[in-house]
This record gives structure tokens, C-alpha cells and sequence, in this order.
């Protein structure tokens, strides 16, 4: 990083001759960085909501050999699978929820916080373009959030499986009729499968939608992100007496795909691999529009950041 | 080559025209300061520099063009605009972390030298120091960049006078080496004027006066006039006169400092004073006169 200032004595001509050192993802890097720095609450608002799910389900759990045998008795055996893995798609459904309202809050302030503090004089003053800091806010909702929400639901599903195996195995009982309604490989694969497409691709562009406005409005980024969806949607209504413009935002924002990404949905996520449609979810052109909109949104607001300073 | 050159920068918002053809050009190596009234276009020229502002006209910074080179001439240039921009919720050993990672010409062990000559504690955040000390957190992330353009736009502003003092000593001891250029804008004009190697005063969008301080020390004089030597004065054509404890001091523009010898007390007027005979406005001269007259009876 400061290789040459070591190894140079402060001339003029050094500094000149020693071209610049710094491979072009660095910055990138230091970016990410930077957000996570200034936004710790990205990881400790799952985490928080994570460790309280877990007390809870610690509490379920005194309680739970006496609900496996009552279960094995009573019903059949899809209702059996049902009632274990319930609390495991309770966890899936916290974190994803978690990363939806996150990505909501992060983006709604992302360009808008260092215009607040004055701070963009000083990020200016380094040697970023505008078009790397904005990927790097985007790579919060884009990347970092799902491998957040993938690697905490794991570690859930890891720790709620042992907390179950010992009480279960305190109560006397088969643990390996207990473990053999889960699938080890198909539930993380089919849990990233869903984070990428219905909580990344899919809300691409209400995210950069998001960034956009957060990048213009002096103030209330919220107010005004909502206003132009709101005011199609009233005017739909009034022209046509209908909502499909309200839905679809909606849809969008809460991961609904529809059938694009799984040809039976709501059955998240402990269904077998073979209801998962990548191939259809590729070829529909609700993903494509989707993310050519949330394109130009970015593009806009690496724009709107180069003319923008301090409010 | 030099450092800044500009040739007919213009810039206006909306009705109010900030930059009215400015014609600019700094030499490598030389300090310059930027004076002028609150409103002059200062922050504006320096943000045409810096490639924060689109403008028309002509202008490039070390061979480039900053508005649409902003990412690539800020590994050449460093700024501080003023003291309140560092982020508040920023530790100091994240600045560090992270100027260090995207700036290929930073030295994070100067800049941690620096440091510990300070107060400032590494795992301090921004928001828990005092005003100086993030300053001296500024300057010392700043110097420790091996910029060929330093950009200092009111840097010392609301800082206390021994803040100020050691801010443009260690600025001079331990940054300045003759090969950077430095522009830096202030309002506190009388502790910069020995730092100096260059003189401009900018209002309403133009450069109206532009000297090297050797020039301006050769140029000009102030003479305290001894009353009965004030119609042989006033005789000489002074530029500017006003009163200061009942007696009148008299600005010369190029008049031989012999021939004032006879009037009285001879010495270069200060920067604030020329700045006040050149700019101020001939109606309120008398009342800004007095102003600055009791700055420097503070002083």
C-alpha cells in the first residue's frame, strides 16, 4: 500500500518516475468496508434478532420430546415433518425478513448520511470515483446482506439442530428419526438458491430505486421515494380500477417471484431441489426489466454523486 | 508546467454569477493565498480545482482535467475543506485503515508518527475529539500523502490561536518541501502572511490583484505619519489612508521608502490592510477601516 514511501527517499523525481501501486479493487474493498464501519447495525440487527431466537427456541425445546411423541401418535407423517422443521422456517423467514427491512433502511440513507455530515468533502478528497463508491453501497443489499442472512440461518440451523439432538437424547428418544426429515445439502443450497433470487435479483431495482432518491432528496428520502409509486398507483386506480402497479412494487420488495423462481412457491424452504426453476427464472423478462431499471437507477445516482456536495 | 492554470473560468448558479472569467495560474512549488469577502467565489474556484463543480471555461490541475479526472488527480492533490468533514462516527485508526487502502501514495508510519506527537488516541472516534484535534487528525492523514497540490480551504476555522499557530507550523517544518504547491483560502489573512509566497485577492468572481510577497513587500509601505508631515503625504498620492489612535497611517503603492522615511515611521502594511484599501468599498472604507483598526489593536 505505501510500498514506494518506504523505499523512496522525498524527491520530486521519485514521486514522479513510481507509478501509483494499488490494484483497482482495493478501493472497492475499503469501500465495503467503510459502510460496514459506519453501519454496524447491518450484522448486529440479525445477530440481536438471531440470539433472541434462539432463547426462544432454547425455551421450546424443554417442551419438545413430549410434542414429538404426542406428534408421532396423532398425525401423519407429512403433519410430523411439518411441526419439526416449522421453527426452521421460522428462522429462514426472520432473517430474510430481517434483510429485506435492512436493505430498505440502508438504501434509503446510503447517499444521503454523507452529504448530511459534510463527510462527502473528505471521501472526495481520495483518489475514489464516484461510480466505486456507489457499487460499494449497492454490494450492502447485493452481496453482503444474503451471504449475511445465508451464513446466520446456517449457524441457526446448526445450533437449533444440537439444542433439539441433546434434549431429544436427554428425553430417551430417536434422534435419527428426528434428523432424518432434514436434508443437509438440498436446505442450505435451496436457502441460497431463494436469498438470490427472490431477495437479490428479483428486488434489484426497489434497491436502487432507494439509492437513487437517498443520492437527490435533501431531506425525507422516504416521502419521496414513496410519492412517485404512490401516485401511479392512485392514478391506476382512478383510470383503471386496478392495482397491478401497487402489487408489483410490493412483490418486488418482499421477494414474491411469482412462478419464475420455483414452480411451487410458499413452500420455502425444506421442499426437495426439484421445485426450484432457475432455467425459467433466467428466461423470464420480469428478472431482465428488473435489472436494466435497477442499472439506470445506479447510473443515475453515480451522477447525482458527482454534482452533489454537502447539503 | 504549472500546477493550476486557468483561463476564462466561469461559473454561475442560477442568477448569481460565483466565477466571472477567472485567469489563474500557480506555479509548482509556491503557497499561495486566496483572499477575499465572504461571497468572492473563493470556495467555488477551489471546487473547480478540486473537479467538485462543473464549470466552463478553461482550466487544468497538474496536466488534468479535473471534473472529468476527479478519481485519478486526487492521488496528486489533497484537500482539506475545512474542519467538520472528517466522519464523525469514524475511528482513527479506520481513517487510517482506509486512506491507507485507497491512496497508493499514503505513508500510514508518517502519518502515525504525526500522531503520536498528539493527544489523539488511535481508537478514538472523530465524534469524542475536540475541534483541533481533528485537525491535527486532518493535517496528519493529509501530510502523510505525498500530494503534488494541497488544497486548504479555510482550514483553521474555529480553531483557537495556538491551534492555528502550530497547524501552519507543522505545515511548513514538516510538509512543505518546495517542490508542492499549496492554495490555501483563509479569513485569519494576518498569521498566514509569513507562510505566503503569493498573493491573490478575488471579488465578485475575478482575481483583482494578484503579487509574490516579494513584490508586495517591495511595493508597498505604510507609513505612520507625523502630523505635521500630513499634507507632504497626502502629497505623494497614498492609496488608502485611516486613522489609527488619532494618528494617520498612510499606504503607498511603489513610492521610494526613503522618501516616506521623512514622513514617519515606515513598515510593510499587513495583508488585511492592502486587502482593505484594495477592495473595500470606497462608501463603507471609513467603517471597515476602523474594523480592521481594532482588530490590530488586539493584536
Amino acid at each position: 500500500m505505501n510500498t514506494q514511501s518506504n523505499t523512496m527517499p522525498e524527491s520530486f523525481d521519485s514521486r514522479v518516475d513510481v507509478p501509483p501501486v494499488i490494484s483497482s479493487t482495493q478501493p472497492l474493498y475499503w469501500s465495503v468496508r467503510r459502510e460496514l464501519w459506519e453501519n454496524r447495525w447491518i450484522y448486529l440487527v440479525p445477530l440481536w434478532l438471531a440470539a433472541v431466537f434462539l432463547f426462544g427456541f432454547l425455551i421450546s425445546t424443554f417442551r419438545l420430546a413430549s410434542r414429538l411423541q404426542f406428534a408421532a401418535s396423532a398425525i401423519t407423517s407429512a403433519q410430523y415433518h411439518e411441526s419439526i422443521v416449522a421453527p426452521y422456517d421460522g428462522a429462514a423467514g426472520l432473517m430474510m425478513a430481517a434483510m429485506i427491512l435492512i436493505s430498505v433502511f440502508y438504501c434509503a440513507d446510503a447517499l444521503h448520511s454523507e452529504r448530511g455530515d459534510r463527510s462527502i468533502l473528505f471521501w472526495k478528497s481520495l483518489p475514489v470515483s464516484d461510480l466505486t463508491t456507489v457499487l460499494a453501497k449497492a454490494c450492502i443489499p447485493f452481496v453482503v446482506l444474503p451471504v449475511l442472512a445465508f451464513a446466520i440461518t446456517i449457524a441457526l440451523y446448526c445450533i437449533m439442530l444440537l439444542l433439539s439432538s441433546a434434549a431429544i437424547l436427554a428425553s430417551g428418544l430417536s434422534v435419527a428419526a428426528y434428523w432424518k426429515q432434514f436434508s443437509f445439502f438440498e436446505t442450505p443450497m435451496l436457502l441460497l438458491y431463494h436469498l438470490l433470487t427472490a431477495h437479490t435479483l428479483w428486488p434489484a431495482p426497489v434497491y436502487c430505486w432507494l439509492l437513487l432518491v437517498s443520492g437527490w432528496a435533501r431531506r425525507a428520502t422516504f416521502v419521496w421515494a414513496a410519492l412517485p409509486i404512490v401516485a401511479i398507483a392512485a392514478i391506476e386506480k382512478l383510470m383503471f380500477h386496478t392495482s397491478y402497479f401497487g402489487m408489483m412494487v410490493l412483490h418486488r420488495l418482499i421477494g414474491h417471484v411469482t412462478t419464475a423462481a420455483m414452480s411451487v412457491p410458499d413452500t420455502f424452504p425444506t421442499n426437495p431441489m426439484n421445485h426450484i426453476t432457475p432455467l425459467r427464472f433466467l428466461a423470464s423478462p420480469g428478472l431482465w426489466i428488473g435489472l436494466a431499471v435497477a442499472t439506470a437507477f445506479l447510473f443515475a445516482a453515480v451522477r447525482l454523486r458527482r454534482y452533489h456536495g454537502p447539503l | 508546467m504549472a500546477c493550476i492554470e486557468a483561463r476564462g473560468l466561469r461559473k454561475a448558479f442560477g442568477a448569481t454569477i460565483a466565477l466571472d472569467g477567472v485567469d489563474l495560474r500557480v506555479e509548482e512549488g509556491r503557497i499561495l493565498g486566496l483572499i477575499g469577502p465572504n461571497g468572492a467565489g473563493k470556495t467555488t474556484a477551489l471546487n473547480a480545482i478540486l473537479g467538485l463543480t462543473p464549470y466552463q471555461g478553461e482550466l487544468r490541475v497538474l496536466g488534468r482535467d479535473p471534473w472529468s479526472e476527479r478519481d485519478q488527480l486526487m492521488r496528486d492533490v489533497c484537500f482539506i475543506a475545512d474542519v467538520a468533514v472528517l466522519p464523525r462516527w469514524i475511528r482513527v485508526s479506520q481513517a487510517l485503515d482506509y486512506v491507507a487502502g485507497v491512496h497508493p501514495r499514503f505513508d500510514r508510519a508518517k502519518a502515525e508518527g504525526f500522531l503520536k506527537k498528539t493527544s489523539i488516541q488511535q481508537s478514538s472516534k472523530v465524534r469524542e475529539l475536540s475541534k483541533g484535534m481533528v485537525a491535527q487528525l486532518h493535517l496528519a492523514l493529509v501530510m502523510a500523502i505525498d500530494a503534488r497540490l494541497l488544497v486548504l480551504d479555510e482550514p483553521t476555522l474555529g480553531l483557537d490561536i495556538l491551534f492555528r499557530k502550530q497547524f501552519y507550523d507543522s505545515l511548513l517544518n514538516d510538509y512543505f518541501d518546495r517542490s508542492r504547491t499549496i492554495v490555501v483560502t483563509t479569513h485569519q489573512v494576518e498569521e498566514l502572511q509569513h507562510v505566503l509566497t503569493d498573493l491573490m485577492f478575488i471579488n465578485h468572481g475575478r482575481i483583482v490583484f494578484a503579487c509574490s510577497m516579494e513584490a508586495f513587500e517591495s511595493r508597498y509601505a505604510e507609513v505612520t505619519v507625523r502630523p505635521e508631515q500630513i499634507a507632504a503625504g497626502r502629497a505623494l498620492r497614498p492609496m488608502h489612508e485611516r486613522q489609527v489612535l488619532g494618528r494617520s497611517i498612510l499606504l503607498f503603492d511603489g513610492v521610494d521608502r526613503r522618501k516616506l522615511a521623512t514622513l514617519g515611521e515606515v513598515h510593510t502594511p499587513s495583508i488585511a490592510d492592502l486587502f482593505v484599501a484594495l477592495i473595500g468599498n470606497p462608501t463603507d472604507s471609513v467603517s471597515r477601516s476602523e474594523e480592521y483598526e481594532k482588530q490590530g489593536a488586539t493584536r
